[in-house]
């Protein structure tokens, strides 16, 4: 009786943890993601966590990631600091997550820089700011391209159209203040003087103050910083007051959305972007063209909604992600971390990522293409 | 058994709760909890200093969070400056206090409509004008505050090690915060608000000095407000604009509201349960629409709170 | 800052300006009937340009505002029967609070029944480029419409207060509810009916501005903020304050621009506003509220 009851008891045991280490083998992959869908941010954060939740969907209809089923779980941190905390503790405390993607705002990602590196958990961002990978943290990475690259592609453009004296405005937000600041520090490399710079509120809803004032400077060009809807009213409110300049905005104008709010007066804006608005005008053999028309196809069938370059950001994280783990081949958070790093020539829709351990985004001025407005569709500016 | 014993049988009952969670947590393997937990204590402690203005003194304020932010941004300020690390919380609260001092001297001279307005007002301007400073960060807040030390090894901060002192630390200043709003409540000034909020014409004919009582409670309040956002800027080693921002106002103001207005214990229970579940993301993307719904139910079918609603339907009493 | 310059800033600030005013007559009329605030004010605004913007999808342009501002008139009218018609002598607080929890809900309703993103109705005449020279200056025609609407409302509301028997109930009620009964006027429909009027103007309002400002989900909150400054300092209750009040904020605004960064506009016009509340709590031009009642 007694040696049936021990071995009854001894087969429980093997049975459990012969499944305990199968599990182990193919457990599944944990992603938290802390993105801004409801709130000031949703325009940035609902696209993203559409995307994120469409590729896992159908990586987990496809058989996972390297065999592995995922699951995601998204927080809404409506764009503030501290729920992003919160969240990114629940999600590595709790949930224990490989990896977070996001969050959506540079504020936010910059509140958990500190706190994923000393938790060792995979963090990719989905916000532009540079200072979330500069300095390098060894677990923090970001797949928006530089705000840098965008001033560098603007005042090249402006230098080629002889420009030498502008204008900035900028929003009040992460996007804006960083974008202003990389403006600012690269005009006398381009030799570009700033005669006026404003900054204003991300909830404005009427710019001919300002604008009268920046007019007043006498400058050649207006450069608009922000992610707001000012970036279409801002364009109407210049034709009505006869500012009659180059309007050039930054990567946040990729979305048609503003294109048609702001109507007519859209016509001619130039701004840099990455390639995923014109992925049908790119040449065939063009590398990204691929993935950017089957993301744009899908996103678009499935959500009836026109695919901007931020639910791309979250694609790009998924990818670099998905692609670390395959080759990785476990779940270690360490080995993942170092499979990311050592990325080299993987095709997103923001550009063609090589990271290395100095270089956390991955992505250079390539990445970048010029585009302007017209008839209402974004083109390749000069083709 | 004594009047003042029965009194204080809850503040007993409360303070053994507060020391078991963290043993029951971690005895259920769920010590992650006490994150939240802690962050809602400090969230709390807003709530009971508005309490005190709102419930018992009848003044409204829909721009306490711009206590709050004033609190956080001066500790943040002051602690990643490379000022003296020490001075970042009680500055923190002392700027609260001055700021509502200076407010509170004309804007308590408003009523009904005028003060709601005026408070809203205020908040608007300081969440403004993080807004628009540099100095503060402006859309991105304050980032890499580092820890609180206070004595012996006792610190605010998120670091996953400390945070078992964290929660019995944050706790800790609810329970006293409790016990000073019960006392001050009780006291001769308690009585004093009371009779303000009831008729501050007949309150002034009676001898109570109504202008002196109302700005202390404010200034009292904004120092509750002041230290939780000072505590909870190094708690999360960082504070955004969201903390200034009027739906903020609007939640404290529910919270209160839904505890019961001059109800001290209910806007605790409330605002621990309530702003825990936020933290956590339970109500998903319908978050600022549960506190919305909160503040359109309680003031339409329970004003006086959802314990008197549940005693009274419930109990029968 | 030549003369061309200062105009165009007194021109921008007259834009926002008479935005606030319409805001604020919103609240005015609503105070008079009922002495609450209206909280939700703003989002009838956005309710209101948003119906015209999907309506216009297949509707011509009148008939899709004209349909939009029934319809907000509507929304008006069902928040005042469902949430506050047997309500009896709430105090002020209660009201405030409802009334703010109210607009949450509208907002976030909002933002699921259409979305995140912006929206902007068609100009009413002209296009976004469309722009007219007035003495050096440049404005959108869309802003003769802003202007028009404003003066449309107030000389509307002032013939139906001054010369309607329901108008002259209204005023009535506002001055005394109690002797307003006793008289025999029916004070629940007046209540009902100052929704309506409130919501449709606020829908009327979101019509025309929605061209040069556009349509948000989240827009109504500022504009509740800024609409009730302009009613307040107009002397609550007095529609004429709350325009003159309005456009005086719009231009102060304005002004603050030309010398301080943009991001400090809105604390100029709400430190003036409590400012001026706490020297003349009675609204600058209370004097005129005081002779002609709501008006």
């Amino acid at each position: 009786m007694r040696g049936r009851t021990i071995f009854l008891v001894g087969f429980v045991l093997a049975v459990l943890g012969s499944a305990a280490a199968w599990a182990a083998d193919t457990a599944a992959v944990r992603i938290g993601a802390v993105l801004a869908v409801t709130g000031p941010a949703a325009n940035l954060g609902l696209p993203e966590s559409r995307t994120l939740q469409m590729l896992v969907d159908d990586a987990n209809r496809t058989g996972g990631i390297a065999g592995r089923k995922v699951e995601l779980i998204i927080k809404d941190s409506q764009g503030s600091a501290e729920k992003a905390v919160s969240f990114a503790k629940q999600l590595v405390e709790e949930e224990r997550v490989l990896a977070i993607i996001g969050p959506t705002t540079s504020g936010e990602s910059m509140k958990l820089k500190g706190y994923v590196e000393e938790n060792e958990t995979i963090m990719i961002s989905c916000a532009a700011a540079e200072a979330i990978v500069n300095p390098v943290a060894k677990w923090v990475f970001k797949v928006p391209q530089m705000d840098s690259f965008a001033a560098r592609m603007i005042y090249s453009t402006m230098k080629r159209m002889g420009i030498s004296r502008v204008g900035v405005v900028a929003s009040n937000t992460g996007f804006g203040q960083g974008g202003k600041a990389q403006l600012e520090k690269l005009a006398p490399e381009y030799g570009i003087t700033i005669a006026s710079s404003e900054v204003y509120d991300a909830s404005a809803s009427d710019f001919t103050g300002v604008l009268t004032k920046v007019k007043g400077q006498g400058v050649q060009a207006l450069v608009n910083w922000s992610v707001e809807p000012a970036q279409s009213i801002i364009p109407k409110n210049m034709k009505q007051t006869g500012f009659d300049v180059p309007l050039f905005q930054s990567h946040g104008f990729g979305n048609i959305r503003y294109v048609e709010a702001a109507g007519k007066a859209a016509e001619g804006i130039i701004f840099p972007c990455g390639r995923l608005l014109v992925a049908d005008k790119l040449p065939a053999d063009h590398p990204q063209k691929r993935v950017l028309e089957g993301y744009k196809k899908e996103y678009e069938e499935k959500f009836k909604d026109e695919v901007s370059t931020f639910g791309g950001h979250a694609y790009d994280a998924f990818l670099i992600l998905s692609d670390a783990i395959t080759r990785a081949g476990s779940i270690e958070p360490g080995a993942v971390r170092d499979a990311i790093e050592q990325t080299r020539g993987l095709v997103g829709t923001a550009g063609i990522f090589n990271f290395s351990p100095t270089d956390h985004n991955g992505l250079t001025m390539d990445a970048f293409e010029m585009l302007t407005v017209r008839n209402g569709q974004f083109a390749l500016l000069g083709k | 058994m004594s009047r003042s014993a029965a009194r204080n049988i809850p503040l007993l009952a409360f303070a053994a709760l507060g020391a078991c969670v963290p043993v029951a947590l971690s005895a259920l393997k769920a010590d992650f909890y006490l994150t939240q937990l802690t962050m809602s204590a400090w969230y709390t402690m807003v709530a009971l200093g508005l309490c005190l203005l709102m419930g018992y003194a009848g003044q409204v304020s829909m721009g306490h969070a711009g206590f709050f932010s004033i609190g956080g941004y001066t500790a943040a300020v002051i602690a990643t400056a490379g000022m003296p690390s020490w001075l970042s919380v009680p500055a923190g609260v002392a700027a609260a206090a001055l700021i509502a001092f200076l407010v509170g001297i004309p804007v308590l001279r408003l009523k009904g409509h005028y003060l709601a307005m005026a408070t809203l007002a205020f908040g608007f301007i300081v969440s403004r004008i993080i807004l628009g400073t540099p100095l503060l960060g402006q859309a991105d807040g304050i980032s890499d505050i580092p820890a609180y030390h206070l004595v012996a090894g006792l610190a605010i901060s998120g670091r996953r090690a400390l945070r078992v002192q964290n929660f019995y630390l944050a706790w800790a200043v609810v329970f006293v915060g409790l016990v000073a709003a019960m006392n001050l409540v009780r006291s001769r000034s308690g009585r004093a608000l009371r009779a303000i909020r009831g008729d501050e014409d007949a309150a002034a004919a009676s001898g109570i000095d109504v202008a002196r009582h109302k700005l202390a409670v404010f200034v009292l309040s904004a120092v509750y407000a002041g230290l939780a956002g000072a505590c909870i800027a190094h708690f999360n080693g960082g504070i955004g604009p969201g903390e200034a921002g009027i739906m903020k106002s609007v939640r404290y103001v529910a919270l209160v509201a839904a505890g019961g207005m001059a109800n001290l214990w209910g806007t605790l229970g409330v605002s621990a349960v309530l702003t825990f579940l936020s933290l956590r993301g339970a109500f998903g993307l319908y978050d600022d629409a549960v506190f919305g719904a909160l503040l359109v139910g309680i003031m339409l079918f329970a004003p006086s709170g959802v314990f008197t609603l549940i005693r009274k339907r419930v109990l029968g009493r | 800052m030549g003369a061309a310059q200062i105009l165009q800033y007194l021109l921008s600030g007259v834009t926002t300006g008479s935005i606030y005013a319409i805001v604020g007559i919103g609240f005015t009329i609503i105070y008079n009937a009922t002495g609450i605030i209206n909280f939700a004010q703003g989002e009838f605004l956005m309710l209101g340009g948003m119906i015209a913007i999907s309506l216009h999808g297949f509707l011509p342009l009148p008939q899709a505002i004209a349909l939009a501002v029934v319809a907000t008139g509507l929304c008006g009218v069902g928040v005042q029967l469902v949430f506050l018609s047997w309500l009896r002598r709430p105090d002020i607080l209660r009201m405030i609070i409802i009334t703010i929890g109210l607009s949450i809900l509208i907002r976030e309703a909002a933002l699921h029944v259409w979305d995140e993103k912006v929206h902007a109705l068609v100009y009413w005449t002209g296009d976004e480029t469309s722009s007219l020279a007035v003495l050096g200056a440049r404005i959108s025609p869309q802003l003769l419409w802003v202007l028009g609407a404003c003066a449309l409302m107030v000389a509307s509301l002032t013939l139906f207060f001054r010369y309607t028997l329901t108008g002259k109930a209204m005023r009535a009620c506002a001055s005394n509810a109690t002797a307003a009964r006793l008289c025999g006027i029916r004070l629940p429909w007046l209540v009902t009916l100052s929704f309506f009027l409130a919501a449709a103007m606020g829908a009327l309002a979101g019509c025309v501005v929605s061209p040069m400002t556009q349509t948000q989900y989240d827009m109504g909150t500022s504009l509740a903020v800024k609409g009730f400054t302009c009613a307040v300092l107009g002397g609550l209750g007095s529609v004429g304050g709350a325009v003159a009040a309005g456009i005086l904020v719009g231009v102060l605004e304005s002004a603050s621009i030309s010398v301080l960064p943009l991001a400090f506009k809105d604390v100029v016009a709400l430190t003036i506003m409590l400012a001026i509340l706490l020297v003349r709590p009675q609204g600058l031009f209370a004097a005129i509220g005081r002779k002609t009642g709501p008006l």
